[in-house]
């Protein structure tokens, strides 16, 4: 299933734009900082109105030819850079936020299966604000995977993480990868994360 | 600010008998505000509205917006992302808001005595009382009784209001950024 981005948009005084196509993997944007990456990602989520363009996954059409789908109906999933989580829900809750209101057809991993594919069982009945920086990761890419997302969006997900934390979370996006096989944009400017991770790289230059 | 006693003036000329709104009132539903209760209610509520509403914005405002954006990537209509995450957020701050608006209700003074006047068990609000206590010979004792429940009652409403602003859940994301 391809993914056809070609997008614009101007930004205060300066204009962010990308076109490529992602194919299945893990496709890196990559690039300095400042660069419009995460704008691009905001854009395909339907967080952010691209000026111009269109953003296709397969067949279905989220933004141009006057279509613009609402976040809500992109069915694309979104792991942020400080994870995100919603402070005033347990663990549990937050998983199953997105999975509620996922239409039943549309999700294709069950809770239990979740939970063990990430190894969050542990975790269940904790708040967010108790969890270390890697575990709240691994509970925001259970929630995004339990919406059924179609495409995965990772804005930097392993920013705020320590070396071996960085490790343990690579080897969960590699699974993600290679086992559920579901695509993935991955936004980053470190070039070993990209070496590591990407099966493939765009480059955006800003 | 409007000073009270001008508030109250203007509730008088809407409210009153004879008032735009007052004369409706009475013909159409046979209520009246002047000299009741209910009309120090009203007083007491658009006096303390405004640092109601002030504050309540205040609170909602503090609520991280970016996480209605998770929440619609998660699949939530706008209405729900608001329902579900920010509004249980901002509650606190909310409740606050009114704990507050009910101590200014308390020391209402001014827009009440001028709309409904001064009337025992009627429209006599706390420090209306003080007020009538100092006017009675030897009413030192209730004035200082009067005097001392109002310093409770607003410590009381002042503690309670920062408790809830401080157990809010701390809308910001704490890691990373």
């Amino acid at each position: 299933m391809a993914i056809d981005i070609d997008v614009a948009k101007r930004l205060g005084d300066r204009t962010i734009a990308a076109r490529f196509t992602a194919g299945p993997g893990l496709t890196a944007l990559f690039g300095p900082s400042g660069a419009g990456k995460t704008s691009i990602l905001n854009m395909v989520a339907g967080l952010l109105r691209p000026d111009r363009g269109h953003i296709r996954i397969g067949e279905r059409t989220l933004f141009g030819d006057a279509i613009d789908l609402p976040p809500e109906a992109r069915r694309v999933g979104y792991i942020f850079q400080d994870g995100r989580l919603f402070p005033h829900r347990r663990v549990r809750a937050n998983l199953l936020y997105g999975h509620h209101l996922a239409d039943p057809v549309d999700r294709w991993m069950g809770f239990d299966e979740a939970v063990a594919f990430l190894g969050i069982g542990a975790l269940l009945d904790r708040w967010p604000r108790t969890l270390s920086g890697g575990e709240a990761q691994r509970v925001a890419i259970g929630r995004a995977l339990l919406r059924g997302p179609e495409l995965l969006l990772m804005d930097e997900p392993l920013s705020s993480l320590d070396a071996a934390r960085r490790g343990d979370i690579m080897a969960v996006i590699e699974r993600i990868r290679d086992e559920l096989k579901l695509p993935i944009l991955y936004v980053s400017h470190d070039r070993a994360e990209v070496d590591r991770l990407a099966t493939q790289v765009v480059t955006i230059d800003g | 600010m409007l000073p009270p006693v001008v508030t109250g003036w203007l509730l008088l000329i809407a409210f009153g008998p004879l008032g735009p709104i007052g004369s409706r009132l009475e013909s159409w539903f046979g209520v009246t505000l002047m000299f009741r209760w209910t009309g120090a209610a009203l007083a007491a509520a658009i006096m303390a509205l405004p640092l109601m509403v002030r504050a309540m914005r205040l609170s909602i405002e503090g609520v991280d917006r970016r996480l209605e954006g998770a929440a619609r990537t998660l699949g939530a209509s706008p209405w729900y992302s608001f329902w579900s995450v920010s509004l249980p957020l901002a509650l606190p701050g909310i409740l606050a808001a009114l704990v507050l608006g009910f101590a200014r209700s308390i020391g209402e003074f001014g827009a009440t005595i001028t709309f409904v006047s001064n009337i025992p068990d009627e429209t006599r609000t706390l420090p209306l009382a003080i007020y009538s206590a100092l006017q009675v010979p030897g009413g030192e004792a209730m004035v200082t009784r009067l005097a001392l429940l109002s310093v409770a009652l607003s410590l009381g409403a002042l503690i309670l209001s920062e408790y809830l602003v401080r157990h809010t859940h701390g809308g910001r994301a704490r890691h990373g950024d």
